[in-house]
């Protein structure tokens, strides 16, 4: 209903500034092309300029610290309803962050442990500035390379300088023409614009639904290509690890024997699944307990456990050599930042050992006690949680709009610092405040997170919740 | 009074029935009775799917082989010895254990080995480490971006700059973001391969017109005005675009800018332009090919350009003025749905900026270098050099062609091999060669920086 309203002042504000009544404050085309063929649709922009301008300021904040456990947020105000922002120039410091996708927290300032990433920094300085086909397959690159086949216990692995482009760049390079991809509804938009510009068919499965999947699979198989009837040429499945909205773990041991059954491909996308979830953190393969060989094609991303940048592509030698000849980015795109290198190789070191101390499987184990007690404890206040209950990401549901914008202002006037999620990211009525919990959260700072929320959802009705325990 | 209204009404319902001709009444008895039959009969699908018993259907499920994921790939591909470069990739490197005079990389200023980038990126470094750890929308914008890009907007003279964290991407989400099914979008058939990706991705319908060929474009713009006489609800909804590249990275020539906006004025399409390689490069001041002809930035609606070539770091940025650009940070896919850039590279492209704000000769300075060099490689024997005299990255082509393919390649392959013998660093361009639209050529790439010396540019035309 809060839609409803929102609507028809939408409509309501948008004929006052058509007819003029109303100065409006939204930059406009120039006067010399005036008479060209508007860049922007009227309604494609309707959702903007109604409803997402008035709780604009939730998102975009910008920082001024590393985005650790507690960062300093710089305030912002607007004077005119959010069409433009000014910042103060005062610093709301320590604020406890449950936003950003630090899940071992190691993306902090610098501190000695660092040591490594400054020599690299003043050895091999900041740019490569050539191609990885050409001249900028650097000793750093293939180190780390070494380093992560051994982590995920395959036989080679590529990494790449952004973790979008990972994807976008070498699904087209995997399926073509003539190939099907089944893809989850729920999929990041990096995968689909992978599947898109492959030029394969492409079907999506309900979330996680298996028997959907093996119907799916069986009526490919049998019929084959629409009209034509001809056998596909490869069968291609696309998952995630962790899905990011939802917080649910993939469904892997009935989707490998799917695989296994129908012949068919796997690709698992683990942007949030490694380096969090696992007993030593090497996802979610190792979660469940199968065999390295069950993954056709294993792809990661640095940005969220490992506090630094860039995608991998892991798997059998023969792909591995494939993707280095074949890939998109490989052949056009820079390679990755040497010092964003040396950061991921000393935290992969952190994380299996290699550097003498037992850090990596410490904050491993916090990090899994940290879920499980937040988990639990916003359970039992009656509150939505979706996912799985050992998945780090913890969406909580608010439903509304109205209550999307309270929320999060609320929590930032209490120094906490939430990420709110609304349309077109997850489904219109459905829209959430997403938690990352981190390993280097104290009980303190969870507790007075859990106490922040609490507070918040009796103000705000939030615990929709039947089955509260307390 | 509700009865009586109602009897009255059923009343001349009758007597309307009663007055109405014949053949009215057979004719909606007999539409009646259609329906009727239509409602209660059965559906037919157009295929019998039921023919196929539950064994059939097992043996095909068994039957099926699949390719393999991938195909076997022959043991001498040429692209199986890949460089490996041990140590910074500046002037000099070490490729494969040899050092040598680095022609290979797009490092156009030498900013690559500047301390004060260096220094700025480690300042950096120690403040806010190395990954940000959120997309620009989610606690990932920090105070080091939103600099760089009101930098970026100040240096290059238009209202606002948005940065995105690999240059491959920029382009690639810049024009799906503006361009949809349905609109047109001419480009250049030089395109390069950043771009090709934005456009199928875009799906909209894509014109291309001859490398650098003004006219073809015109006469493509001309067919379009006709078709849209025939139709002018449609025109007036279809947008159109023309995409160029100021230097050109497979071919190294320039764009041929004024007549591009005369054209865009005469035909109402808006232009978007990719300045990779002469951002940094052409221009008085570095602003590109914009400066570089003294065209107005306002009459170019989008400049996209990598910040990998001149400014030292990763990523890349597109400029214009807010109306345009504003769209991008929540269409643009690589911006929104992407970790932003690890805050040390934007640093680095901040400071790479001020040097090249302070020192506005090093351009005058990567001029000459380039003419002299172009100069110098004119004569060799076999070989003739692609690209403007003033572009920085330029080819090194066959004069004639051995015939196939494979020959080149293996023949430019000896080349390089005998110059990285004499410690000259060069590359063969590469290319995929089943995805390029429009495949050039098998060439060597050479790319000039200022800081070359006098002596290394003599050097290389011994070579030949």
């Amino acid at each position: 209903m809060g839609y409803g309203i929102a609507t028809l002042f939408g409509y309501f504000r948008d004929f006052l500034r058509n007819s003029g009544l109303e100065k409006c404050n939204a930059a406009v085309e120039r006067e010399e092309q005036k008479h060209f063929v508007p860049l922007y649709q009227d309604f494609e922009n309707f959702y903007k300029r109604n409803l997402y301008m008035r709780i604009r300021d939730n998102w975009s904040r910008s920082i001024c610290s590393a985005p650790g456990p507690l960062f300093d947020v710089m305030e912002r105000v607007s004077d005119d309803y959010n069409w433009t922002f000014r910042f103060t120039g005062n610093i709301i410091k320590d604020v406890i962050n449950i936003g950003s996708y630090n899940f071992l927290g190691l993306a902090d300032k610098y501190d000695e442990s660092m040591r490594t990433v400054k020599e690299v920094l003043e050895t091999y300085g900041t740019g490569v500035a050539s191609t990885r086909q050409e001249m900028g397959t650097l000793d750093k690159h293939k180190e780390l390379e070494d380093l992560l086949a051994k982590f995920l216990n395959v036989e080679a692995a590529m990494t790449f300088g952004m973790g979008f482009a990972t994807n976008s760049t070498n699904i087209p390079v995997l399926v073509g023409k003539g190939c099907l991809i089944f893809s989850d509804e729920l999929n990041h938009t990096s995968i689909v614009l992978g599947a898109r510009l492959s030029g394969a068919t492409i079907r999506t499965f309900k979330h996680n639904n298996m028997q959907c999947l093996e119907n799916l699979l069986r009526d490919a198989i049998i019929y084959g290509q629409p009209r034509t009837h001809r056998a596909w040429k490869k069968i291609l499945i696309l998952v995630e690890g962790i899905y990011s909205m939802e917080g649910s773990i993939v469904n892997l041991p009935e989707i490998v024997a799917l695989k296994k059954k129908y012949k068919a491909y796997l690709y698992i996308d683990e942007a949030h699944s490694i380096g969090s979830v696992g007993p030593t953190g090497r996802g979610v393969r190792e979660y469940f307990g199968l065999n390295p060989e069950d993954i056709d094609v294993y792809m990661g991303t640095f940005t969220k456990s490992f506090g630094a940048s860039g995608g991998y592509i892991a798997g059998k030698k023969d792909l591995v050599d494939y993707l280095r000849f074949n890939s998109h980015s490989a052949a056009y795109a820079v390679s990755m930042s040497p010092p964003v290198a040396e950061q991921i190789i000393r935290s992969l070191k952190l994380l299996m050992g290699l550097d003498g101390t037992t850090q990596g499987l410490q904050r491993l184990q916090q990090l899994v006690a940290n879920t499980k007690y937040f988990r639990q404890t916003l359970k039992k206040m009656g509150f939505i949680i979706y996912g799985n209950d050992d998945s780090p990401v913890v969406p909580m549901l608010l439903y509304q709009p109205c209550k999307v914008a309270a929320f999060a202002r609320h929590m930032l006037e209490r120094k906490i610092g939430v990420v709110v999620v609304g349309f077109p990211a997850t489904p219109l009525a459905e829209a959430r405040a997403r938690f990352c919990l981190s390993a280097v959260h104290t009980r303190q700072m969870l507790d007075t997170v859990l106490e922040a929320i609490n507070e918040l959802g009796d103000l705000l009705a939030l615990k929709y919740s039947r089955q509260r325990k307390s | 009074m509700a009865t009586a209204a109602e009897q009255w009404v059923l009343v001349e319902m009758v007597q309307a029935l009663y007055e109405a001709p014949a053949y009215h009444l057979i004719l909606e008895g007999i539409l009646i009775l259609w329906i009727i039959r239509l409602l209660f009969s059965k559906t037919y699908k157009l295929q019998e799917r039921s023919d196929l018993t539950i064994k059939e259907k097992e043996e095909l499920i068994e039957e099926w082989q699949p390719e393999p994921l991938v195909p076997p790939i022959s043991k001498d591909h040429p692209a199986f010895n890949y460089n490996i470069v041990s140590g910074p990739p500046s002037h000099k490197i070490v490729v494969n254990g040899k050092e040598c005079i680095n022609f290979a990389s797009f490092n156009f200023l030498g900013l690559l080995d500047s301390p004060r980038v260096k220094a700025a990126a480690l300042a950096s470094l120690k403040k806010y480490g190395v990954g940000t750890c959120g997309p620009r929308g989610f606690y990932g914008t920090f105070d080091v971006h939103l600099d760089l890009e009101e930098h970026l907007a100040k240096f290059m003279k238009t209202e606002e700059a948005i940065i995105y964290s690999y240059g491959f991407s920029t382009i690639a989400s810049a024009i799906p973001a503006y361009s949809k099914r349905g609109d047109i979008i001419f480009v250049d058939r030089a395109a390069c391969f950043a771009i090709q990706k934005g456009l199928q991705a875009s799906r909209s319908d894509i014109k291309l017109f001859n490398h650098n060929d003004v006219a073809d474009l015109e006469r493509l713009l001309k067919e379009q005005e006709v078709e849209d006489q025939k139709n002018p609800r449609k025109a007036r909804v279809t947008r159109r675009f023309i995409v160029v590249e100021g230097l050109y990275m497979n071919t190294g020539s320039i764009c041929p800018l004024p007549e591009l906006v005369k054209l865009k004025y005469k035909y109402k399409a808006r232009i978007f332009l990719e300045e990779s390689l002469s951002f940094g490069v052409l221009g008085e001041h570095g602003r590109g090919v914009t400066e570089h002809y003294g065209i107005s930035i306002d009459d170019i609606d989008l400049i996209s350009a990598s910040m990998e070539n001149s400014l030292a770091s990763i990523g890349g940025f597109c400029c214009g003025r807010s109306f345009v650009i504003d769209h991008q940070r929540l269409s643009g896919q690589g911006y929104c749905f992407s970790a932003s850039l690890p805050p040390l590279l934007a640093a680095a492209a901040i400071e790479a900026l001020n040097i090249m704000e302070e020192n506005p000769d090093i351009f005058a300075v990567l001029k000459k270098k380039c003419e002299q060099i172009h100069k110098a490689l004119q004569g060799i024997s076999g070989l003739k050099v692609v690209g403007e005299c003033f572009s920085p990255a330029f080819h090194l082509q066959l004069k004639d062609s051995t015939g196939s393919r494979e020959a080149d390649v293996k023949l430019l392959q000896e080349i390089i091999n005998q110059c990285m013998n004499k410690s000259i660093a060069l590359t063969q361009a590469r290319y995929l060669e089943k995805e390029e639209k429009f495949l050039p050529p098998p060439r060597g790439r050479a790319g000039e920086s200022c800081i070359h010396h006098q002596g290394s540019s003599t050097g290389c035309p011994a070579v030949g």
